[in-house]
């Protein structure tokens, strides 16, 4: 049989894989992909969720069969964990800034984000005009893991990818 | 009861009450009083859909008769199901719905919080993924209560009506019955009466801050845990399972 591709190439090809509501992350920048290795002849692709009730899981998995089925990888099992549980903090600095380009005001470090639960951060900065003087109108937005806010210097509502 | 059949029985009670909730919630889809709020609110609907699914997978894998997450969902009728009769309480008003989800909230984050250190992994799994989610849910139902409970005279009294219809199902929530006496002597599940201590102190602060009066002393409710239901689970039912029971083969 043919050589099996390095887990570096592998994760090249997951690179492909995005998240389906913000389709400026992969599944890399995002800390869903957890786990990438052979078990013998099997690829083994470990993946966790965002949130308990992701709708997106089911079409990543998805993804990921046919993106490594294109590069001739068959024999694949894809397997979804909950612990340790995902967290905000795996967002890699290269998503960061890709969210903050795409208009989503990035996670704040959690110990930061502790004041916003308790509705007292001013911190999340507006991703068009950089002004930090903005306000929170509702924790949850058009998915479960975005708050909505407010600038209150250009005034554009925007969403905040809260921490977790 | 064995030990796996008093596991299986926990593990339902906590899905189904999950499930019931997030439908109950659902059912604002489209009716939310502003679009924030009906978004909102179906987010925290997804939340409990997903934690339902995660404990009856769960279940279903200790159970290991090859029923599925979905065979419990949607083929189970209302005497089979474990859940609060707090969750199948029906939606009302705007009002009625946030105090039902702030006493289920916060029950469900100090009863999580619990959980996160159960003596079986897979339980703590799910209650420690589970408890970063409840913990926007207890906020944001805590802050309603406020916004609404301290505001108009209209607003604070029919936050006290619903305080008042809704108060006689919060006993159940912290009755301990030999499935969760078990659960807690082998450190898989949680001590209820914890529990009500961290309850009744966020209830008696928030209730002071929304100028709300906290009912005393009345009749408690119980039954859910042991599959005996409101009138309003059959409904609920009803709506769930008609799609998977009149066309049992339909995929998505």
């Amino acid at each position: 049989m043919k050589t099996k591709p390095d887990i570096s190439e592998i994760k090249k090809i997951l690179d492909q894989v995005v998240d389906p509501e913000i389709p400026v992350l992969t599944i890399a920048d995002l800390g869903v992909l957890r786990n990438v290795e052979w078990k013998e002849d099997d690829l083994i692709v470990t993946i966790t969720p965002t949130y308990s009730g992701c709708p997106a899981m089911k079409m990543i998995e998805d993804e990921i069969y046919s993106a490594l089925k294109k590069a001739g990888i068959e024999k694949v099992k894809v397997n979804s964990v909950l612990s340790p549980a995902w967290t905000t903090d795996w967002l890699s600095e290269e998503g960061r800034s890709k969210l903050e380009e795409f208009g989503i005001a990035p996670p704040l470090h959690a110990s930061a984000d502790k004041k916003i639960l308790l509705g007292t951060n001013k911190h999340v900065r507006c991703p068009r005009c950089k002004s930090e003087n903005t306000e929170m109108k509702s924790q949850f937005v058009s998915t479960a893991c975005k708050a909505l806010y407010v600038c209150q210097d250009c005034r554009e509502p925007f969403d905040y990818f809260k921490c977790l | 009861m064995t030990r796996e059949e008093a596991l299986v029985e926990y593990l339902i009670r906590i899905g189904d009450n999950s499930l019931i909730m997030g439908h109950r919630m659902s059912e604002w889809c489209g009716h939310g009083p502003i679009l924030e709020q009906d978004i909102a609110i179906i987010n925290i609907a997804l939340d409990h859909i997903g934690q339902a699914k995660n404990w009856l997978d769960l279940a279903c894998e200790v159970e290991g008769k090859g029923r599925t997450s979905d065979d419990l969902a949607y083929h189970r009728d209302a005497f089979d199901y474990r859940n609060f009769l707090l969750c199948e309480q029906p939606n009302g008003n705007w009002g009625d719905t946030l105090v039902r989800g702030f006493f289920f909230d916060t029950w469900n984050y100090f009863f999580n919080q619990q959980l996160a250190n159960s003596s079986d992994e897979r339980i703590a799994a799910i209650a420690q993924k589970s408890l970063k989610e409840i913990s926007y849910h207890k906020n944001y139902s805590a802050d309603w209560m406020i916004r609404l409970g301290d505001s108009t005279e209209e607003s604070h009294e029919k936050m006290q009506h619903a305080l008042n219809e809704l108060w006689m199902y919060t006993g159940e929530l912290f009755m301990m019955d030999e499935v969760d006496e078990r659960m807690l002597k082998e450190k898989a599940g949680a001590d209820l009466s914890i529990v009500k201590k961290e309850w009744e102190k966020v209830v008696n602060e928030i209730l002071a801050e929304a100028t709300l009066q906290k009912p005393e002393g009345a009749w408690m409710q119980k039954g859910g845990k042991k599959g005996i239901h409101t009138e309003h689970l059959g409904y609920i039912l009803a709506e769930m399972q008609f799609l998977p029971r009149a066309y049992p083969d339909a995929k998505w």
